[in-house]
């Protein structure tokens, strides 16, 4: 039986992971702002040609409408 | 398809701005291939393209809005003055300084990117982080490189000025009370997994063989729920102390009991290895309980509530001392001082003028969009705005002691704000608490003839079973999803206890101007003779040379003219009227005194209507009659809304409209003419004496007083960025004429409180009914509790949505 105990505390260990992991998010202000990282990730990088930034919100203004 | 191309050929006969989509009105403007409306966008437009920025116009189109990039050169030296930079810094340190804006302007993607790539413009920008929702900009910045003022200028002359308003300074501590109650559901929830994780071997009944087992999980338990009780379950302790303080039974004493004997009885059980403890059934409660307050939490983050006059005034004015034009953060300003008010700027105190030519808009303060004209000599109460050109006012009463700021300082009513929890739980704790008690001191008085042990477990059995955390789940859950679905319809409220006062509501007041009439907009007649073509045709080219809102809507009214004639020696008298040579005639347009002269068409006394007389060569022709036009769906609400509820209208407006809103208003007696901002509080409160439950529907500053003190004052908005006064309810104005069916759904939401209520209570009989006998057995409690939980919360939430979907508010 005492294989359960050493799972029992690799599960919290694991599930202690997740917990730091999530106080971590909110206090880096992750559910602060819901929005505007929806916005951001859609702005290409700087290398990218600006056409091509162009048809990607072209699509999404068309989706949108 | 036709109308698609419609639109094209339309498009291709108007030439568009290039930055802000609105028409232009010649083509004289442009670089290369690209349009522009005015000089403000074109500037913006090569400052961009200078910087390599023009990405901004292909993420969205026509991203800019067209506003006045030019501005008074002195207009920002305010932000010089080293203790005002200190109190607009959210953080300074070394050469690097933080510093938040709230700027209005943004509205789109194309926005976002551009705002948070201001280092390509000016490198001293280490970063720029948008918070689209609140509108707000986060900057850090170089302090040796750039100072706040050139900050600010730089957004200026790219179209995002911020708003620099005189709260700004007070503002900066805002705790996050949501983060909080976050940390308390992650950890509530990681204790809530576990624990049951660890009570397995229980809830199977596998005890004998792994006896040694069950001591290890039992302490894991306790280790786990310690931060559970004592930070998740913190606020429920800490508000039910406060209650018991106050000598108030709230709902959250029977919760807090309930909360204290799960933990120590199960903290007992297992130290002392006579039970498995209900330490799961503790962290579901506490888990359950803070994701209902973070589902009623629900704010409506672009809105602001709370606003009072320190957010409305700018930060600071423009003084004149000794002839020498400075800028002077407007907490300092004294009576004597002498300030420069200009265009489309807000006088910050009650002042006199002195020189120049006032036009005050004063549709923030009354509602009412018509400039009023002001001679030097008169006073100017705060809150108005100059159109025109700049006048110079000397201050009688400073900031605070102005005529309209007082009405916030004194006279408040301090409602007592209940924290989440709503009243009707509350008074239903005040019956519940006892209730339990005595069940409990009965049933362990029973008892204690057998055995003094079961007795105790009895006890404390009763007081965790009757903890009444469905009762608690079910107004956060009913009411915060109401507050969703009313704020689709944009009906915005400040919280759910506003809509458990709705529904007590049996008086309703109206203010006049900007609130049962739309603002900007007219109903225009003409009253005299009717016009020739030619005599339509003269006063139309008068007229369309004017900007005057007056003008504007006449014009509008005339409609179009095929031709025009050669107009010369115009002249605008401003507060009077208009006059020019059209065709060889002398053509007049304006007050009454203006016109002059001859006998009047149709003159009745004691009008107080707005008219603009005509005369075309010294020929009276008669007056065009202006007046507000009321909502449409005014009728049909208030004949709704009389059925069970008074109805009265307060307006600081004259009579003129007297006969004209009998048609709408039952009870004559109830209307209220000439009322000053104080009249309208005062009147509340005599309402409130005679204890009426007021709805109060206003929108300028000048009801602000009234709709502070009334017990639910709802804001009328054409647009809910558009400045609103403190409230409890933000309504969309074109939403007007649906506010009975938005009244009744909030009734409609506390019947399905009332009805989560009795499944909770019948929850509790069952768990009492087992609690007495003394047979309640950690699994029965651990299956029971979340079950009454889950089930109410899952009736709250789907019936709102049920019944507001069909009453065609979803």
């Amino acid at each position: 039986m005492s294989v359960i105990a050493v799972l029992i505390i690799c599960s919290l260990i694991v599930a202690a992971g997740f917990l730091i992991a999530f106080l971590w998010a909110v206090r880096s202000g992750q559910y602060e702002d819901k929005y505007t990282p929806s916005v951001r990730i859609l702005f290409d990088d700087e290398n990218e040609s600006d056409s091509k930034l162009g048809n990607n919100f072209d699509k999404l203004n068309s989706e949108k409408s | 398809m036709v109308i698609m191309l419609k639109q094209e050929i339309l498009q291709n006969e108007k030439i568009i701005c290039y930055h802000c989509g609105d028409d232009c009105p010649s083509n004289t403007i442009r670089i290369e291939d690209k349009y522009f409306c005015c000089e403000g966008c074109k500037l913006v437009y090569e400052i961009l393209e200078e910087n390599q920025l023009c990405k901004y116009y292909s993420i969205e189109d026509k991203p800019g809005k067209k506003q006045n990039v030019f501005f008074h050169k002195e207009k920002y030296s305010y932000l010089d003055d080293e203790d005002l930079i200190k109190q607009l810094l959210d953080f300074s340190e070394g050469d690097l300084a933080r510093v938040s804006f709230v700027i209005p302007s943004m509205h789109c993607s194309s926005c976002i990117w551009l705002l948070e790539n201001l280092h390509k413009i000016n490198p001293a920008f280490v970063s720029s982080r948008v918070d689209f929702l609140n509108k707000t900009l986060t900057l850090t910045f170089n302090k040796k490189s750039i100072t706040l003022r050139q900050v600010v200028e730089l957004l200026a002359s790219i179209g995002y000025e911020p708003e620099i308003k005189y709260d700004l300074i007070e503002k900066k501590k805002k705790v996050d009370v949501n983060k909080k109650l976050y940390y308390k559901i992650g950890i509530a929830g990681f204790a809530f997994g576990n624990i049951m994780l660890l009570s397995f071997p229980e809830y199977l009944a596998i005890d004998e063989s792994s006896l040694g087992l069950k001591g290890i999980f039992g302490w894991l338990s306790i280790i786990i729920s310690l931060p559970l009780f004592f930070y998740s379950g913190s606020d429920y302790l800490i508000s039910a102390y406060k209650g018991l303080r106050r000598k108030i039974i709230n709902i959250d004493v029977p919760l807090a009991l309930g909360i204290i004997f799960l933990f120590f009885r199960s903290v007992y059980e297992i130290a002392f290895q006579v039970g498995a403890g209900y330490l799961d059934s503790l962290a579901g409660l506490l888990f359950f309980m803070n994701l209902g307050r973070l589902f009623q939490n629900k704010t409506f983050e672009t809105l602001n509530f709370e606003r009072d006059y320190k957010s409305f005034f700018p930060l600071a004015v423009s003084v004149k001392v000794k002839g020498i034009e400075s800028t002077m953060p407007i907490s300092r300003l004294k009576s004597g001082d002498k300030i420069v008010i200009r265009n489309n700027e807000l006088i910050p105190a009650d002042a006199v003028l002195y020189l120049g030519e006032a036009n005050i808009d004063y549709s923030f303060v009354t509602g009412e969009s018509l400039p009023v004209k002001k001679n030097p000599g008169e006073i100017i109460y705060a809150g108005g705005r100059q159109t025109g050109s700049a006048i110079e006012l000397e201050v009688i009463k400073e900031v605070s002691q102005s005529y309209l700021t007082r009405l916030w300082n004194e006279n408040k009513i301090k409602r007592e704000e209940e924290h989440g929890v709503s009243m009707l739980a509350n008074k239903i704790s005040r019956y519940f608490t006892p209730a339990i008690l005595f069940i409990a001191l009965a049933a362990a008085l029973y008892w204690i003839q057998y055995d003094i042990r079961t007795a105790v477990n009895v006890f404390t059995a009763v007081l965790i079973i009757a903890c009444p955390c469905a009762l608690a789940l079910s107004t956060p859950f009913t009411m915060g999803n109401a507050i969703r679905i009313l704020g689709k319809n944009k009906f915005y409220l400040k919280n759910t206890a506003v809509i458990e006062r709705l529904n007590k509501i049996d008086t309703v007041v109206f203010d006049k101007t900007g609130t049962i009439t739309q603002s900007g907009e007219f109903e225009i007649s003409f009253v005299g003779n009717e016009f020739t073509d030619y005599e339509r045709e003269i006063i139309k080219s008068l007229v369309k040379n004017s900007t005057h809102p007056l003008s504007l809507k006449i014009a509008e009214y005339l409609g179009e003219c095929s031709s025009t004639y050669k107009i010369s020696d115009y002249e605008e008298i401003s507060g009077e009227g208009i006059e020019a040579l059209i065709d060889n005639k002398s053509v007049k347009a304006g007050s009454r005194s203006f016109i002059a002269s001859k006998g009047f068409v149709n003159e009745t006394r004691g009008d107080f209507n707005t008219k603009v007389y005509i005369s075309i060569d010294r020929d009276n022709k008669g007056f065009f009659l202006i007046k507000n036009s009321y909502r449409a769906g005014l009728e049909s609400l208030i004949t709704e809304l009389k059925k069970d509820k008074e109805i009265h209208l307060i307006t600081g407006d004259n009579e003129g409209e007297k006969t004209n809103l009998l048609n709408y208003f039952p009870d004559e007696s109830k209307l209220n003419f000439h009322q000053t901002p104080v009249d309208k509080l005062e009147y509340i409160n005599r309402l409130n004496e005679s204890s009426k439950k007021v709805l109060m529907l206003g929108d300028g500053l000048n009801d602000a007083g009234a709709l502070a003190n009334s017990y639910v004052g709802v804001t009328i908005s054409e647009s809910s960025s558009y400045f609103s006064p403190a409230c409890d309810g933000i309504l969309d104005a074109s939403r007007f004429p649906q506010l009975v069916k938005y009244l009744n759904f909030a009734k409609t939401s506390n019947n399905i409180v009332v009805m989560s209520f009795i499944i909770s209570l019948m929850y509790n009989v069952i768990g009492i009914s087992v609690a007495v006998q003394g047979l309640l057995s950690p699994i029965f409690a651990a299956i029971l509790m979340p079950v009454s939980s889950i089930s109410v919360v899952l009736f709250a939430t789907l019936s709102t949505s049920f019944l507001g979907k069909r009453r065609g508010l979803l």
